[in-house]
């Protein structure tokens, strides 16, 4: 069980070892909010999909198992866009087109294939938990660091996700734009690009 | 010849230029260069220190020196210095150091700091000081926006204009086309600089330092674009404003012409410094910036492998 735990979240990390699904993880993470926001979707996605294709793992025929278990990551990305859009509008307005599009995120997929559909319940449930958690660390560790370095703050519009009380959460270390790089495309893979010499550094010193 | 007599080499050759920079826009060329290659020599040695590289010979070789002075001669005229340096830095470390070192970079370091402070600073960038004689940028004054970034009052709107590629993108330049007047008045200013950077070129090629193919390809990729454009669309510049303005010269002569980063093959060169032409006009015809020299080099800097595949079997030089 820890060792499920450690590979979805270090070890084995979606976005930082298996590079998967980067274009959510490049394209939203401009503030440390949204990046924690599509990263909380994709964690409830990955969790509830990855127990049902395990529920279902010996009625799935073995020629139809990706389109099944695509329809299955599909209902629930469904019900939490609408959960998100319900609850959470302005986060959900933020992510626009990404939220539906964690559909298409690999790394959902590649836990269905490769561990859910040949493990019981409670080890499927759990592996998809820690991929998940992996998955929206990254997206808040990048996104924090984006904002920090383009804007100066922290945390901007932490009200959208977490309601009224965490309006005085956000920290604005420097008023204006800083180094606006950060916050435009290349600044995403340039970030990432950190995080993955970072991490190889931590691991290289073991 | 060695690595650094082929910078020194550089460093005299880009001197013109600068003279002529200089003379023009004021002593914020001077100061550009100042802080450029004082970061340059700071951040080259903090990396190779850090890499565990021995840090002198290295500094030595005059690559980081040259990288800088080129940075400092495409960026404008008058900027704050944090700028310069941030871009100085950007481009030694993403550029270069992040890839291996000299030898090992996959994207001219030169270029790379300049698009990074470029998105990251777009309204500073754009800030070009007018030139001799309507501008008139006391030494004090453009130190003063050096070292503090602003000047008291309205100052600054009176010292900035907008260059003719500033025009171009904002379709301002048609009338001044019609009239026959493009190659006078401010935009003759251009004219000075770009044949100062020519001559700089001109004698490292004598001098063999470069290959003729990339200052070539480049100006007749931008040429060649630059005519079909003119005589297709209505409103594009002609293809002598391409050559002269804005900094085709001196990417043809000294960015383009970067051994590292350039391909090896000699076909491969002339494909790439075409390619360099070609979308830099395309980007100033249709693009939102006014100059794309400097996408249009780091593109083709990504490419140079590929133009390598396609064009063997041609020798490896």
């Amino acid at each position: 069980m820890k060792s499920i735990l450690r590979n979805g979240l270090w070890t084995n990390n979606a976005a930082l070892v298996q590079l998967l699904g980067l274009c959510p993880l490049l394209a939203v993470t401009t503030t440390a909010v949204a990046g924690l926001g599509l990263g909380l979707a994709t964690l409830l996605v990955i969790t509830a999909s990855s127990t049902a294709v395990s529920l279902i793992r010996h009625r799935v025929p073995r020629d139809v198992r990706l389109p099944v278990f695509i329809l299955v990551i599909a209902t629930f990305v469904t019900v939490t866009e609408l959960l998100v859009a319900a609850w959470l509008h302005e986060i959900y307005l933020t992510l626009g087109l990404f939220l539906p599009l964690i559909v298409t995120n690999c790394a959902i997929l590649a836990r269905a294939e490769t561990f859910a559909s040949r493990q019981p319940v409670g080890p499927a449930a759990l592996d998809g938990f820690a991929t998940g958690a992996g998955f929206a660390l990254v997206l808040a560790v990048l996104g924090a660091g984006r904002e920090l370095v383009g804007r100066g703050t922290l945390l901007d519009g932490a009200e959208m996700l977490f309601g009224p009380a965490a309006a005085g959460w956000t920290v604005t270390l420097v008023d204006g734009d800083v180094f606006l790089l950060a916050v435009l495309p290349p600044g995403a893979f340039i970030g990432l690009a950190l995080l993955l010499a970072a991490k190889n550094r931590l691991d290289s010193r073991d | 010849m060695k690595t650094p007599a082929i910078m020194g080499h550089v460093l005299l050759a880009l001197a013109p230029g600068a003279a002529a920079l200089a003379w023009f826009f004021g002593p914020g060329v001077l100061y550009n260069l100042a802080v450029a290659t004082a970061t340059a020599l700071l951040v080259e040695a903090a990396l190779l220190w850090a890499r565990g590289r021995p840090v002198l010979p290295s500094l030595g070789d005059g690559s980081a020196l040259v990288a800088a002075c080129i940075l400092a001669l495409a960026l404008p005229p008058l900027l704050p210095w944090w700028i310069t340096a941030l871009g100085v830095a950007c481009g030694l470390t993403l550029g270069k150091h992040l890839y291996g070192g000299l030898g090992h970079n996959l994207f001219n370091p030169a270029m790379t700091g300049y698009v990074a402070v470029l998105l990251a600073f777009p309204r500073e960038i754009s800030l070009w000081p007018a030139p001799r004689p309507e501008g008139a940028v006391s030494a004090a004054e453009a130190l003063r926006y050096t070292v503090s970034g602003s000047l008291p009052g309205e100052r600054i709107d009176t010292l900035t204009h907008a260059t003719p590629l500033d025009r171009l993108t904002t379709g301002a330049l048609s009338p001044a086309l019609h009239d026959g007047t493009l190659l006078a008045g401010a935009a003759g200013v251009w004219i000075w600089v770009a044949a100062a950077f020519l001559a700089g070129g001109a004698w490292l090629l004598l001098r063999g330092c470069i290959d003729w193919r990339l200052p070539l390809g480049v100006l007749a990729g931008t040429a060649g674009t630059a005519s079909l454009l003119w005589a297709v669309i209505p409103g594009a510049a002609p293809p002598d404003f391409h050559l002269l303005t804005g900094a085709t010269v001196l990417v043809a002569f000294f960015i383009a012409t970067d051994p590292v980063t350039a391909p090896a093959s000699r076909g491969a060169r002339l494909l790439f410094a075409l390619g360099i032409g070609i979308t830099a006009v395309a980007i100033r015809e249709f693009g939102a910036f006014p100059d794309g020299f400097a996408f249009a080099v780091l593109l083709m800097n990504a490419a140079a492998p590929l133009f390598d595949y396609i064009a063997r079997p041609g020798t490896v030089e």
